[in-house]
């Protein structure tokens, strides 16, 4: 059986020496100006995305949400500003599609007491902007973000930015990776237990 | 302040000031957070001379160096002068600390080296009293650096004791005996720093607090053996025991319940991002060395709890960081791997790679859940009236406990044994007159 036929729900080969490499340079040096696309009709596509993105989030809607990313995907929450080296350090979080199913199976059990209540959210997405990186069916995404997260009768506020590697496959733009840079990753942080 | 001691600290059970009362805790800060030995950084953190990070030494703020004559120090963050924090950063690499606010500049020794306009002093400004003050006693025991405050305190290998034997082989299971500290997942409680230390060794809510991380690591396996899912039937009954160490220092140990083989630890390693790679690839690459490769991946089943703020668990350095009487922080220090001997080669970017990912399971889906559950204790313990907290699982059945030659105590995995034993370490320290002082080079 050859590695592409394996089921990234089950199984873990893709996330190897290359995926790591590529990933890595994908996310550095990437949102220079040289590279942003003005086109608004393509970057309110790609805002309308992310808008949706978070009302999926928002509304626990983790099927739709699952859904958006490419079957070979990766959710990765660095624990370092500018995003370090997940091969030689530890990140806030750094999922791939099966950890993220994990994620959301252990979120919807009724065991998990971190969110028992579970938190309500209501985020906001904005200064979105599109960049070329190689091929026409690629495209990073850079967008700042405040999660409002209402949790032991307490409003708090995470806040950071994201990085996307979007692929359009079939017509249809989907997250390949998704960086989420809180301002705060390197300090620490209570209950860190939704979905970023 | 006097407390009654032996009222709040009982056979089997504790008052709930231990958890609530400022004075308590500000008292802790001294006998405990400075009158015995503190875990305070990795030397992995500080490799180089002139490398420092910033820690706390229970509230006090402390840059922990390397000097530039390779000594290890423990300074005290705070200016001379006025009281200002020399240093606001979390790490670097610097042979001087110049003060902010105006100007005073220390060596890494600690020596004030020199201030703006001199000449306004008449008093001699190289007397002693104006170098920084610095723990007195600092010590490391195979990279781990601890300080102490008080003078009349054992030596780290004695105060250690049979704690050096875990610590030992956390450590030579990976290659020459060596780890490097690399990042960390890093989290806040509302709750008394004591509660994470009492979970450190705590067998008995695994089943419970832990329920939905067992089943998340379960779902995919038809064994259902992976994780901790060994506690799920009769843990009393298997091989992994609790041991009482002695001062305060307590170790959980999980590794009888596995194979005793190659690749017996990563047996029972759940689902983690390139697993399936990893194993593939070293099983093609390396035949019969792929389970020991993959072991050192793996997440070691032991808890070495070393009192009052450290904890080794899987790979991880855990490190207990008092904030207040109700806020605590908690940091997982990942490991990595070197190939000390040359003879891991290219798997060692995979191994790392897999270490990483393995580490990050338990504090994302299984930490969480115990620090909902540990501020939860502290809502609680707001019902004044309802004194007492119990640890009295395990107590008084006859031949459940074993004291050793050794003098350290066994018992069965669920049992808080250990949560009594240290608890009297604690009183002994709360109680003693604590003579602390600081140094100041001459």
């Amino acid at each position: 059986m050859s590695v592409g036929a394996q089921d990234p729900s089950v199984s873990s080969f893709y996330v190897n020496d290359s995926f790591y490499g590529d990933l890595i340079a994908r996310f550095q040096d990437w949102d220079h100006d040289r590279h942003g696309i003005c086109d608004p009709v393509e970057r309110d596509g790609f805002r309308l995305l992310l808008e949706r993105e978070a009302r999926f989030l928002d509304q626990h809607k983790y099927d739709d949400w699952l859904a958006m990313l490419t079957r070979e995907c990766v959710y990765w929450a660095p624990a370092r500003p500018g995003g370090g080296d997940p091969r030689t350090e530890i990140a806030v979080m750094f999922d791939d599609r099966r950890r993220l199913e994990d994620r959301v199976f252990r979120l919807r059990s009724e065991f998990a007491w971190s969110q028992a209540p579970a938190s309500r959210t209501v985020r906001m997405i904005s200064n979105v902007e599109v960049f070329e990186y190689g091929e026409m069916d690629r495209r990073m995404l850079r967008s700042n973000f405040i999660i409002n997260e209402f949790w032991d009768n307490e409003i708090r506020q995470l806040v950071g930015w994201c990085g996307y590697d979007m692929q359009n496959i079939d017509g249809r733009w989907l997250i390949r990776a998704k960086q989420i840079n809180l301002i705060n990753c390197d300090r620490c942080i209570r209950n860190p237990s939704i979905i970023l | 302040m006097s407390h009654d001691w032996e009222g709040l600290v009982q056979e089997d059970r504790v008052h709930r000031a231990l958890y609530t009362d400022p004075a308590i805790f500000n008292a802790e800060m001294t006998k405990i957070f400075g009158g015995t030995w503190v875990y305070i950084a990795h030397e992995s953190e500080i490799p180089n001379v002139n490398d420092y990070v910033t820690r706390k030494l229970g509230l006090r703020p402390v840059i922990v160096l390397r000097d530039s004559n390779n000594i290890l120090r423990v300074l005290y963050n705070r200016c001379t002068h006025r009281g200002t924090t020399l240093c606001r950063h979390e790490k670097g690499n610097a042979r001087a600390f110049q003060c902010p606010y105006h100007g005073w500049n220390f060596l890494n020794s600690g020596k004030l080296r020199g201030v703006p306009w001199a000449d306004g002093y008449s008093a001699d400004i190289k007397d002693e009293k104006f170098n920084l003050a610095q723990a007195p006693r600092v010590e490391s025991y195979r990279g781990f650096i601890f300080a102490t405050l008080n003078l009349e305190a054992p030596i780290l290998l004695n105060w250690l004791g049979p704690m050096t034997k875990p610590i030992d082989e956390w450590l030579d299971r990976n290659p020459g005996g060596k780890i490097v500290v690399c990042e960390a997942n890093r989290f806040k409680y509302k709750g008394n720093w004591k509660l994470a230390y009492d979970n450190s060794s705590d067998g008995y809510h695994v089943i419970y607090s832990h329920r939905s991380l067992l089943e998340m690591e379960n779902r995919l396996s038809d064994a259902a053996n992976k994780g901790m899912a060994y506690y799920k039937n009769s843990p009393d009954s298997l091989a992994m025991y609790v041991q009482y160490m002695g001062n305060g220092h307590h170790f959980k140990d999980k590794r009888p319940n596995l194979q005793a083989r190659p690749g017996g630890l990563w047996a029972i390693e759940s689902t983690h991002p390139g697993k399936e790679y990893a194993e593939a690839e070293f099983r093609r690459k390396y035949g019969e060395r792929a389970d020991s490769l993959l072991d050192l991946a793996g997440s070691e089943p032991v808890n070495i709890n070393i009192f009052p703020n450290l904890s080794l668990l899987g790979n991880h350095i855990q490190v207990f960081q008092p904030i207040s009487v109700n806020e605590t922080d908690a940091v997982w220090y990942g490991t990595r791997i070197e190939d000390v001997n040359g003879d891991i080669g290219d798997a060692l970017g995979t191994i790392n790679a897999l270490r990483m990912r393995t580490q990050e399971g338990f504090p994302n889906f299984g930490e969480v859940d115990d620090l909902a559950n540990f501020e939860q204790i502290q809502v609680g313990l707001q019902c004044e009236e309802d004194e007492w907290i119990y640890m009295n699982r395990g107590h008084g059945i006859p031949d459940r406990i074993k004291t050793n030659a050794d003098g350290t105590i066994t018992a069965p995995a669920t049992d808080e044994v250990f949560m009594r034993e240290y608890i009297k370490e604690w009183k002994r320290l709360m109680k003693g007159p604590t003579p602390l002082s600081i140094k100041r080079e001459p």
